[in-house]
C-alpha cells in the first residue's frame, strides 16, 4: 500500500520520531509504514489521518 | 536515554534474569549429579531444574507479544518466533528420520530449544532483510 505520510510530515517540517510521538508508537513503526515495509491496522491508518486531518484515503492508496 | 519502551524494558530484564537462573541450576545440578547422583524424585525434580528458565523465557517472550503495545513491533517480534518455531521444527523432524534409519547420532531433546533460540537469530535476520 501507497502512502503519503513521509511528504506530509517534511510538509510539517516533523522528524520521523516527532511524528512517532505524537501517534505513540515507535519511530521503527513510522519509518516501516513510510518505506512500505509495513501497511498499518486501520485503527492506526485512522488515528494518522486524525493526526493530519485528512481523509484516509487521502494518505493511502492501495497498490 | 534507552531506546527501548516498557514492555522491551521488562522483557530484556526476564530474560536476563532467566538466564541467569538456567546457567546457575545448570552448574548447580551438574556438581550434584556428579558428586553424589539422587535418586527417585528428587533426581526428576532436580534434572528438570534447567529446563525451568528455558520454559520461562518462552513464556517471556509470549508475555512480551501481549504486553508490546506497538503493533509493528508486535508483528515483527511475532514473525520472528514463528520463524524460529517453523526452523526448530524442520531441523527435529528431519533429524528424526534420519535418526530412526540410523543415519545420524541420537541427540538428546533439549537441543529443540537450543536450535528455537537459534531461530529467533535467523528471524531478526529475515526481518532486517524483509521487503
Amino acid at each position: 500500500m501507497k502512502n503519503r505520510l513521509k511528504v506530509l510530515r517534511a510538509e510539517r517540517d516533523w522528524s520521523q520520531g516527532d511524528l512517532a510521538d505524537r501517534l505513540q508508537v515507535s519511530r521503527q513503526s513510522v519509518n516501516a509504514i513510510e518505506t512500505g515495509r509495513y501497511d498499518p491496522s486501520l485503527p492506526l491508518a485512522f488515528r494518522i489521518a486524525k493526526l493530519f486531518g485528512l481523509p484516509v484515503e487521502s494518505i493511502f492508496e492501495s497498490d | 536515554m534507552s531506546s527501548r519502551n516498557p514492555a522491551q524494558r521488562r522483557y530484556s530484564r526476564r530474560v536476563l534474569g532467566l538466564t541467569l537462573a538456567y546457567a546457575g541450576a545448570l552448574i548447580g545440578v551438574g556438581f550434584v549429579f556428579r558428586s553424589s547422583p539422587p535418586t527417585g524424585p528428587l533426581a526428576w525434580a532436580l534434572a528438570l531444574l534447567p529446563a525451568l528458565p528455558l520454559v520461562g523465557i518462552v513464556v517471556a517472550m509470549g508475555r512480551y507479544l501481549v504486553e508490546e503495545e506497538d503493533e509493528y513491533l508486535r508483528s515483527v517480534e511475532s514473525r520472528k518466533a514463528l520463524i524460529a518455531t517453523g526452523f526448530m521444527l524442520i531441523v527435529t523432524t528431519c533429524w528424526g528420520f534420519l535418526q530412526s534409519f540410523d543415519q545420524v547420532p541420537r541427540v538428546d531433546f533439549y537441543w529443540a530449544a537450543i536450535l528455537w533460540f537459534g531461530g529467533l537469530g535467523l528471524g531478526a535476520c529475515a526481518n532486517r532483510f524483509a521487503r
